[in-house]
């Protein structure tokens, strides 16, 4: 493996997506980001140039609606998926700017 | 302090479109419902839920983008932009970060000292709002409201050109017109649909390097803009006078106490990891396209002063009234083309409507009466059916109420009496009461005429026309124009 993943790097990582990774975990994941960063560098070797680079598979472009009102009020529905609910809001942890 | 600075300021500007739905599904935009009434999977994050591109806010970005002089990117799309926070139910924002639609333009202002600048735009991108937040006082908790999730925003990204506080305002002011007259955004500081962030840092004067700069927030009105400025700009001199080091950092202004503070700790990264947004295929502008939505742009307001004064022959102070709002431009054109005589037109919107919007505390676009019955009002008192005063009283009823004032006027039998007996009987009567100012009148006191032309006045109970008393009085004395 070339490209060794830092316990600062892992750390970061995990703070920047909000999960809490058990040592063994935190290992496995270095190795399995180490791995995903050889791939990168071995398509690296290709030579792109002059290759636009591609944003998506399909060759579709341009799938718009008309700002037309469809959706009714689904409030129940919506905030049956609620964990938590308060005068039709849904409840989170407070929260301060 | 000997040195001298200045301030080299960017601003973020963020507008809320105005179009019916949101940007990525068919929830309505309207305000004021009841919390999370307009929302659905696509714009409260549900997984699975997937978005589709609303195609006005396509055509208000670029419309806005050709305005500001910009160039169009004819392929542009969306990208992803990561981060936590419970107004954003995805823990994305979708916005555009590679391709944004709009980049390289710039507007032009009047500079304080009265010369033209221009501002550059870096960048105009699309993207959406986030929710609500409410904080419950009390409790351990907030409370999310998603009926503002997902409604489209452009954010306009200035370059660092302005100056002063005064430059910064000029450029809003122009933003602001620009994006009403196209009818893409109503543009409320004090409601949310245009927000100003500032970039500011200060240098000594003729310095080539940047200081270091932060970035300001919740500024709600060109006043909060305005003292957020120069508190901004007197902090970082301080600190730097002392030697030490301004802080990149991002700061929110709190209006009534006038003092800023960080917002976000330290600890908390601020790493997006933009990504292309692989649920939203790319945009692709046609030459035809842009050309569609640039044949539909409407009269400017520079276009428009220069048509006035041409056609309408009023004074540049008018001009300058009258188009400082798209609303008042349109009842202006639309009445003259039913009634004519423009200067009375703009009279009574420069005197009578901004003295009423004013009282009320209203802006102008939310102005509610018909061109047609101003037009109607002004016929009236051309036709000497009604005089001024009365005029004014009905004028105020058509603005709140936008009421037809012949019948108005008819009901509430304040037409004015214009029978040449009638008022002839009236002003001798007044004459025979007040031998003392007929006396003044024949000893060469013209003056003392005014007091029997509003005893008269009275006498009809204000509904003459003044102009007809005075000749028939002047007549009655022998006294020429
Ligand atoms: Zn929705």
């Amino acid at each position: 493996m070339a490209n060794i993943i830092s316990d600062e790097t892992i750390e970061y990582v995990g703070i920047l997506a909000k999960i809490e990774l058990s040592d063994e975990e935190k290992e496995q994941a270095k190795k399995d980001m180490g791995n995903m960063l050889d791939y990168i560098d071995k398509l690296n070797e290709l030579d792109t140039e002059g290759v636009e680079p591609m944003s998506h598979v399909f060759p579709v472009d341009n799938v718009f609606r008309e700002d037309v009102v469809t959706n009714g009020d689904d409030r129940e529905k919506i905030l049956s998926n609620a964990p938590e609910e308060k005068d039709g809001a849904f409840v989170v942890p407070k929260t301060f700017d | 302090m000997s040195k001298e600075y200045e301030m080299v300021i960017g601003l973020e500007v963020h507008v809320e479109l105005a179009t019916k739905t949101k940007i990525f599904c068919g929830c309505s935009t309207e305000f004021g419902g009841a919390p999370n009434s307009h929302t659905c999977p696509v714009c409260t994050g549900m997984p699975g839920s997937l978005p589709v591109l609303n195609k006005q806010v396509v055509e208000y970005a670029m419309a806005v983008g050709l305005a500001t002089n910009c160039t169009i990117n004819q392929n542009c799309k969306f990208d992803r932009k990561n981060y936590f926070y419970p107004d954003n139910p995805q823990n994305y924002q979708i916005s555009q970060l590679y391709y944004p639609i709009c980049i390289n333009g710039g507007v032009e202002i009047d500079t304080p000292e009265g010369g033209k600048k221009t501002i550059g735009i870096h960048e105009i991108h699309m993207e959406e709002d986030a929710g609500k937040l409410v904080h419950d006082e009390w409790g351990e908790s907030s409370l999310v409201d998603f009926n503002r999730s997902g409604v489209p925003l452009i954010e306009i990204v200035s370059e660092p050109d302005m100056r002063s506080a005064e430059e910064v305002i000029a450029y809003l002011e122009k933003l602001r017109l620009i994006i009403q007259y196209l009818g893409a955004s109503d543009c409320k500081l004090n409601e949310g649909s245009m927000r100003a962030d500032v970039n500011l840092s200060v240098r000594e004067k003729g310095a080539k390097e940047f200081g270091t700069r932060t970035e300001t927030k919740n500024l709600n009105s060109f006043k909060a803009i305005q003292r957020a400025i120069e508190n901004e700009r007197e902090r970082q001199i301080e600190l730097i006078e002392a030697g030490e080091k301004v802080v990149q950092e991002t700061r929110r202004w709190d209006d009534n106490k006038e003092y800023s503070y960080p917002m976000r700790s330290k600890e908390d990264a601020q790493d997006y990891r933009y990504f292309p947004e692989p649920d939203l295929v790319p945009i692709v502008i046609s030459d035809e396209w842009m050309a569609e939505v640039k044949a539909r742009q409407p009269e400017f307001r520079e276009e428009k002063a220069i048509r006035y004064a041409e056609e309408y022959k009023i004074p540049e102070y008018d001009i300058d009234i009258i188009t400082s709002s798209k609303k008042l431009a349109d009842i202006f054109e639309e009445t003259v083309a039913i009634c004519g005589n423009p200067k009375k037109v703009s009279n009574w919107l420069m005197v009578e409507t901004m003295y009423l919007l004013k009282e009320k505390g209203i802006d102008a676009d939310r102005i509610t009466f018909s061109p047609k019955n101003l037009a109607n009002l002004i016929q009236l008192v051309n036709s000497k059916a009604i005089n001024g005063n009365v005029a004014k009283e009905v004028f105020a009823k058509i603005f709140d109420e936008d009421i037809e004032p012949e019948a108005y006027v008819r009901e509430n039998g304040l037409t004015s009496v214009n029978d040449e007996g009638e008022l002839r009987k009236a002003v001798e009567k007044i004459i025979e009461a007040n031998p003392k100012s007929v006396e003044d009148i024949k000893a060469g006191k013209v003056k003392a005429m005014g007091f029997l032309v509003g005893q008269t006045m009275k006498e009809m109970k204000g509904k003459a026309d003044p102009g007809s008393v005075n000749a028939i009085l002047r007549e009655i004395f022998g006294i020429s124009e």
